[in-house]
């Protein structure tokens, strides 16, 4: 069967011929031709638990809103409370529908008093840049500067130093979710300390023009330390053995915030927003089913869609699923019964038509290393 | 550079045989281990199970696919490679070594010559880009 729903070309970050001189295998995701491993998936992934790993997220969106309605606007539009941001600061949030549904998951950085960015996630650039513009009190303000930034992440234990080394600017002092601007290599950059791995380290925004000249001086300053390129795959076991949300996998239009585990960046208190009614109709109700993380009792691998069994009848699916290369075990998770969701739990997932057995886990399912206070 | 050692045979769909007297030794090519990743997990057949000619009698699974695997002859299972449960990259490894996936007391030799010789394979793998 013929798929002619793509005709558009696979859109590139700046680094594109960079990872192919490098040897990676280029995928699509999400309309772009990112790179899912150079080396190996497994090799990378333990190289960011290990040393340092350096990413290309370039294909992630920003958008930029400033002028006075601009927090009133941000405070409409997402559930968590940006007036609790102060200049410097990074919050995780979320953009939801009317019916409580999740259009997005983002982070929201105070630029200034009234000027903040959100990155949001590469598939949702488009959808989000219509919602934000017509559901935010017009397009007034709004600039999406997706495409001249280029966003590097670099993570793992030894990132500190790393970025330390060639900063003009003492990183060390960048509290986890809080950002400065300086150079790094003599590029300039907004230095975040934040990231999708539960390690250390940053996510590091520059201008297009200069990401090519910042990846290979990081590559470059530390091979010592043992830093590798990290495509996408990895990406994706490291985050779930963080048990952290992927938009389209584990959230999306059909999910509310509170059956996701994310009501902790749901703050009602500060105000109406786009969803907050639906979601409060949710609180009181209780939940009908929560996303847990589980654990296969046997060696076999969970995957994005298998269903998940109480007893050989059908109560789920698993939304995301794989091997955790520093957990070395198979994890995953999914929607289950409110019932079914406490620790111990014991479930089944259906895998190629028999039923593997499985138990709900403590999470995330490798400890946070992220440099709080 | 090609991988394709001269003395076994290959199926289309990427498996070896390496004929040891009425045996055959089965597994995947160092091409399939390379096009699939890392590989996390392996589903053989148990020892006594019967497998046919261009069948499945297993899957293997890297972190971010699903491949079934076929049968290049047909026999009985005599051995399974245990040690892949234990540590399923040894495919990734060591393809024609370690890695092998079973041996099976085959039915009928002459369904060798089905398979294709290591020049074929070697063409049929160079089309596809490799």
């Amino acid at each position: 069967m013929t798929d002619n729903t793509r005709t558009a070309p696979l859109r590139r970050t700046p680094l594109h011929d960079v990872h192919v001189k490098a040897g990676a295998r280029m995928v699509p995701f999400g309309g772009w031709e990112m790179p899912v491993q150079y080396t190996g998936i497994i090799e990378e992934h333990r190289a960011v638990r290990r040393a340092v790993g350096l990413f290309d997220i370039s294909h992630m969106g920003e958008f930029e809103i400033e002028g006075p309605a601009a927090l009133a606007t941000v405070q409409r539009l997402a559930t968590n409370d940006a007036s609790s941001l102060a200049v410097g600061q990074v919050q995780y949030t979320l953009l939801c529908y009317p019916d409580g549904g999740i259009v997005d998951d983002l982070t929201l950085y105070r630029l200034g008093d009234a000027r903040f960015m959100l990155t949001v996630n590469a598939a949702n650039i488009d959808k989000d840049w219509t919602w934000v513009t017509e559901r935010g009190g017009g397009a007034s303000g709004w600039r999406n500067v997706s495409d001249e930034t280029a966003l590097l992440a670099v993570q793992g234990p030894r990132a500190e130093g790393l970025v330390h080394r060639l900063a003009d600017c003492d990183v060390t002092r960048v509290a986890y979710y809080h950002f400065l601007r300086g150079t790094i290599a003599g590029v300039p950059a907004l230095i975040s300390r934040t990231g999708y791995t539960g390690e250390d380290g940053f996510e590091l925004y520059v201008p297009g023009s200069r990401a090519e000249a910042l990846w290979y001086a990081l590559l470059d300053a530390g091979r010592a330390d043992g830093i590798q390129p990290v495509g996408l795959g990895a990406r994706d076991t490291l985050r779930l053995e963080m048990k952290f949300a992927l938009y389209g996998n584990d959230i999306d239009q059909t999910t509310n915030p509170l059956e996701a585990g994310l009501g902790w960046v749901v703050r009602p208190a500060k105000g109406d927003f786009i969803g907050r009614s639906a979601i409060e109709a949710v609180r009181a109700q209780g939940l009908t089913r929560k996303l847990a993380g589980f654990e296969m009792v046997e060696p076999s691998v969970p995957r994005h869609g298998y269903r998940l069994l109480d007893n050989g009848a059908p109560v789920g699916v698993v939304t995301s699923g794989s091997f955790g290369p520093a957990v070395e075990r198979y994890i995953g998770m999914g929607y289950v019964p409110a019932a079914l969701a406490a620790v111990g739990s014991e479930l089944q997932v259906e895998i190629r038509g028999k039923p593997q057995p499985a138990r709900v886990v403590r999470t995330p399912f490798y400890p946070s290393r992220v440099k709080k206070a | 550079m090609s991988n394709v050692p001269a003395d076994l045979r290959y199926t289309r769909e990427h498996e070896w045989a390496r004929v040891e007297g009425d045996r055959a030794r089965i597994g995947i090519t160092a091409f399939a281990q390379e096009q699939l990743g890392d590989v996390v997990f392996v589903e053989l057949p148990k020892v006594g199970a019967r497998v046919t000619a261009m069948q499945g009698f297993g899957v293997v699974e890297s972190v971010k696919a699903v491949s079934d695997l076929f049968a290049p002859l047909s026999g009985e299972v005599v051995e399974v490679n245990d040690d892949l449960a234990k540590k399923p990259e040894t495919v990734n490894a060591d393809p024609y070594g370690q890695g092998w996936m079973i041996v099976i007391r085959c039915a009928d030799l002459r369904e060798l010559d089905a398979l294709m010789s290591a020049a074929d394979y070697e063409k049929l793998i160079a089309a596809a880009g490799h």
